[in-house]
């Protein structure tokens, strides 16, 4: 089966230091990928690099097999896919707002978004707090907005850096649970960093460990963590201990 | 005390007989100070982003320009622009010098470096992130700026505040290049000058009284604008 994205060759370097260097990595549809690595690995940076918000010094971005022009996406490109970056960023408006932002740059109708936002905000269980500043909200809350902005585009591609970082130990496992059914049921290919065992463990397919910007081991999630090579035991050990 | 009271008295006594001078001159006076914040908002909003989220040669060397015009003394906006309408200046056959037209440009020139200073920094601060996300959803360059726009709505409102605030308190500049022409181009500020000088305290405190309210006005406006919607 033909690879829904492929990375070859990418190099990202910033005042002479290379900060990723990846020589090929493919992700299928429907599989979610998960990454991991100690803080300034790349991960990231690979993010943005294939979600084509930052352009890479060198290398090719395949899309359903076809090059993209990696240093002029165009619009209706970048609109097939959806990005949750690391931090909440959540509008100064409504919560409804909030989640119909990415329909309304899609110029949908007013109709179809209100059916849509109604749809996700109560996926998200957050229904009640439609007419609320996001602002307002707490940080378990606004990640729900958060998460819930990226799916009601129904990407084909779904790119989240750490989605679930900030929130506490059971608005964690509730959402990860409300989220990864979903993304199976959407069959959402999804590309997943996180410094989380656990989230990685439940979430993921497949998992790449990143170290120095270089992708030192990639395989299925078991692989990975019950045998990870040279490169990646210290990490996964520490991380396993959450002494990283 | 009792010259206040004078001349709060004077200040009903003058609205409630109508007299028609006094309404000719609030009236020049919103006019003019309208025109010159809706113009210096339309140009110095767009240049204010520019400034804030680009940037290209010289940069710098335009914000130091812009930061020195936001103290730009209003005599000497006053006099640039008597030297540019005079009769035999390079816009004298324009024949505009000693009209509202004049005011109008000598109050963009004092308001303009204020509302694009300050859109600027509104801009500058933006997280940088923030673009990113923005980037992500989709928007093209024109969505990304309305959105900025909303998000930056209160400093931008700010800066709009404190132009017209520039704008309404100006009197150098409006007394050289309009002239304080009676019927023409004499406004609160000037008439106030003029009744000072005259001696009449009383009426000046009136016009005073006057000007403060429409300040009041306008900025009351603007600021409930400005704080709609505020959760925090």
């Amino acid at each position: 089966m033909n690879p829904m994205i492929r990375l070859e060759n990418i190099q990202y370097t910033k005042k002479d230091r290379t900060i990723l260097s990846v020589p090929s990595l493919s992700i299928s549809q429907g599989e979610v990928l998960g990454m991991m690595g100690p803080n300034g690995a790349g991960k990231s940076t690979l993010i943005k690099i294939l979600s084509c918000l930052q352009v890479p010094t060198e290398g090719k971005l395949f899309y359903k097999s076809e090059e993209l022009p990696i240093s002029r996406i165009p619009l209706e490109q970048r609109r097939k896919w959806a990005v949750v970056l690391q931090q909440t960023l959540i509008f100064d408006t409504t919560v409804f707002q909030n989640v119909a932002a990415g329909l309304k740059i899609r110029k949908v109708s007013k109709s179809q978004i209100k059916e849509k936002v109604d749809f996700w905000l109560e996926q998200f269980g957050i229904s009640h707090l439609a007419k609320k500043n996001a602002h307002q909200l707490s940080g378990g809350e606004a990640q729900r907005v958060n998460l819930a902005r990226a799916l009601i585009l129904e990407p084909e591609v779904l790119y989240l850096d750490e989605p679930f970082s900030a929130l506490d130990y059971p608005t964690k496992v509730k959402l990860l649970k409300d989220f990864k059914a979903i993304i199976k049921q959407t069959k959402t290919t999804t590309i997943f960093v996180s410094h989380d065992i656990s989230e990685i463990q439940f979430m993921s397919d497949r998992l790449a460990i990143l170290m120095d910007g270089n992708i030192v081991q990639i395989g299925s999630t078991a692989t990975v963590l019950n045998n990870p090579n040279h490169y990646s035991a210290p990490f996964i050990h520490d991380m396993s201990l959450h002494i990283e | 005390m009792d010259l206040l009271i004078e001349g709060l008295k004077k200040a009903i006594e003058m609205l409630i007989s109508g007299d028609p001078e006094i309404f000719q001159i609030t009236w020049l006076t919103l006019r003019v100070s309208l025109t010159a914040v809706l113009i210096s908002t339309f140009i110095g909003i767009p240049a204010g982003i520019i400034l804030g989220l680009t940037s290209f040669p010289g940069r710098r060397l335009v914000l130091i320009m812009i930061n020195i015009g936001m103290g730009l003394p209003p005599v000497v906006a006053g006099l640039w622009i008597t030297m540019l309408l005079w009769r035999s200046g390079p816009l004298g056959s324009f024949s505009l010098l000693y009209s509202p037209f004049a005011i109008i440009i000598a109050q963009i020139l004092v308001s303009l470096p204020i509302i694009i200073g300050l859109t600027c920094s509104a801009f500058q601060q933006i997280d940088e992130k923030m673009l990113l996300q923005i980037k992500a959803l989709g928007a093209t360059r024109f969505q990304t700026v309305r959105l900025l726009i909303r998000e930056a709505k209160i400093a931008i409102l700010a800066a709009i505040i404190a132009g017209f605030g520039r704008v309404i308190a100006e009197v150098g500049a409006a007394m050289m290049v309009g002239g304080n022409i009676r019927g023409e181009t004499r406004i609160l500020t000037t008439s106030i000058v003029m009744e000072v000088s005259k001696g009449n305290f009383d009426v000046a405190l009136a016009l005073s009284f006057l000007l403060m309210s429409l300040a009041f006005l306008i900025t009351f406006l603007l600021t409930n604008l400005q704080q709609r919607n505020r959760v925090r």
